[in-house]
């Protein structure tokens, strides 16, 4: 049993980070740098930066805020939204991100996670699948933030995505995003059991019990929290105890 | 003074700021002579291990390394830059390494079932010895991993620390003398692995002199 690895995911857009419900309505909640700080002092175990308008705009605004974060923050860092090319991601590293996650790049050239693993490992990539429910067992994967189809069967690309070379797959619920109703579970089961590189779990989180849901189902390798930390309906400590006091290994 | 090895490979910003967070003096530098009058020697690294070698080869860093390391400067080498100091690995078929410490990296063993490669996450050291490096008593310190590559040293009495992956005692912490190599990412680890900077930043200077005296 490998210990849970809790993760701050901060969604930004332009300075800010944001929130919606099913990646859509965006609302300011916070600046990174007070939230991925907060965070870190209460003990959260990696961080998540998702620009989440770099794919519609064409560029890339994150970076200065990795940046300043990388200044005093120790944990690992993954850097995610506008990674088009192995120079993009050169860029991240190089401002202190240790991977990045990758979207619509990917399924519109899966050939591109090859490239990036090849050039700077597996442990680096982590393909970003944004999932959305189409029937008994079937989710599409969609790009752009949600905002574009793609056709592809979420948990087929997660397979193709992890023989390509992904080191992790970061699932994103659409449907439960935002919801705070708890993960899909059915989801993530359905995709942790076709890969065998670690699955992160992202989407849904609004109780401490929705957390440790996704540890006694054992269908993740990693959670993935946003509004339920950014709106202080519980915490990093809280989260922790929670699923600490039902049995499973956490970092103290 | 520390010299943070830059071969362009390695996450030298964080651990920069790192050094920089514990009040630890360093340069980053690819520069031969800077790096043998350091007290102190960093080698990170990050990425895949025969384009590291070349790295550092076309930089004429290899003999510097081993020649370093021969006179007793601490070294201390960080996850790819840990695998570097061994003899060789089987990444991507057989590279030369280092050789400072015998023997060899290969690919961690999958099991059906078992722990997911690559090896990501926080983990608790098994069986540490105790070593200058780390911090004794409880709660023992987690650190963050994230490799799909371990070291196997010949002699085995030169891992301070294991973990255990799908069946293996993976070595994650070795050491040779002033010579030290730790899988996971001590800049990367929170205040446990601030803590273990601070301590090879504490440890220099009475070190090497007192190895050269010798």
């Amino acid at each position: 049993m490998i210990p849970l690895r809790l993760i701050g995911r901060l969604d930004i857009k332009g300075p800010n980070v944001v929130k919606g419900v099913q990646l859509e309505g965006l609302r300011v909640v916070g600046n990174p740098r007070d939230l991925a700080r907060r965070y870190y002092e209460q003990g959260i175990d990696e961080i998540i930066y998702m620009d989440i308008v770099a794919s519609l705009y064409g560029r890339n605004n994150i970076l200065s805020i990795v940046a300043e974060a990388a200044e005093d923050i120790f944990v690992p860092m993954t850097v995610g939204g506008g990674m088009r090319t192995v120079d993009d991601i050169r860029a991240a590293l190089r401002q202190g991100a240790d991977k990045v996650a990758i979207n619509t790049a990917a399924i519109g050239n899966p050939g591109f996670v090859r490239e990036a693993a090849e050039a700077f490992g597996s442990q680096c990539i982590v393909v970003s699948i944004e999932a959305k429910k189409r029937g008994e067992g079937q989710w599409e994967a969609l790009t752009d933030n949600g905002r574009e189809v793609t056709g592809k069967g979420a948990v087929d690309w997660a397979e193709e995505a992890e023989a390509l070379g992904a080191g992790e797959i970061l699932v994103t619920s659409v449907d439960q995003e935002g919801t705070r109703k708890g993960f899909d579970l059915e989801l993530l089961a359905a995709i942790h059991d076709r890969v065998r590189v670690p699955v992160i779990a992202s989407g849904g989180a609004g109780t401490d019990e929705h957390v440790l849901a996704v540890c006694q189902a054992g269908c993740a390798d990693a959670i993935a929290c946003a509004g339920v930390l950014h709106y202080e309906m519980s915490s990093v400590p809280e989260l922790k105890r929670c699923v600490g006091d039902a049995g499973f290994e956490v970092r103290p | 003074m520390i010299a943070v090895v830059d071969y362009d490979r390695g996450n030298l910003f964080s651990i920069a700021r790192s050094l920089a967070h514990v009040g630890a003096p360093f340069t980053v530098t690819q520069d031969g002579a800077e790096i043998r009058a350091a007290d102190g020697i960093i080698l990170p690294g990050v990425g895949a291990f025969a384009d590291a070698m070349a790295a550092l080869r076309s930089r004429d860093l290899v003999e510097t390394l081993r020649d370093v390391a021969a006179i007793g400067t601490p070294m201390l080498g960080i996850c790819l830059g840990m695998q570097l100091l061994f003899s060789r690995s089987q990444e991507f078929g057989e590279t030369k390494g280092l050789d400072i410490i015998r023997g060899e990296v290969r690919k961690l063993p999958t099991q059906r079932g078992g722990m997911r490669i690559p090896n990501v996450g926080w983990r608790k050291l098994d069986q540490a010895r105790p070593d200058p490096l780390l911090e004794t008593g409880e709660p023992a310190p987690m650190f963050y991993f994230v490799h799909s590559f371990v070291a196997f040293p010949e002699d085995r009495d030169r891992s301070v620390a294991t973990l255990r992956i799908n069946g293996l005692d993976a070595a994650v912490m070795v050491r040779q003398g002033a010579v030290v190599g730790c899988q996971f990412h001590p800049e990367k680890s929170g205040p446990a692995g601030l803590a273990l900077l601070q301590r090879f930043a504490a440890l220099l200077g009475g070190q090497k002199g007192a190895v050269r005296a010798a």
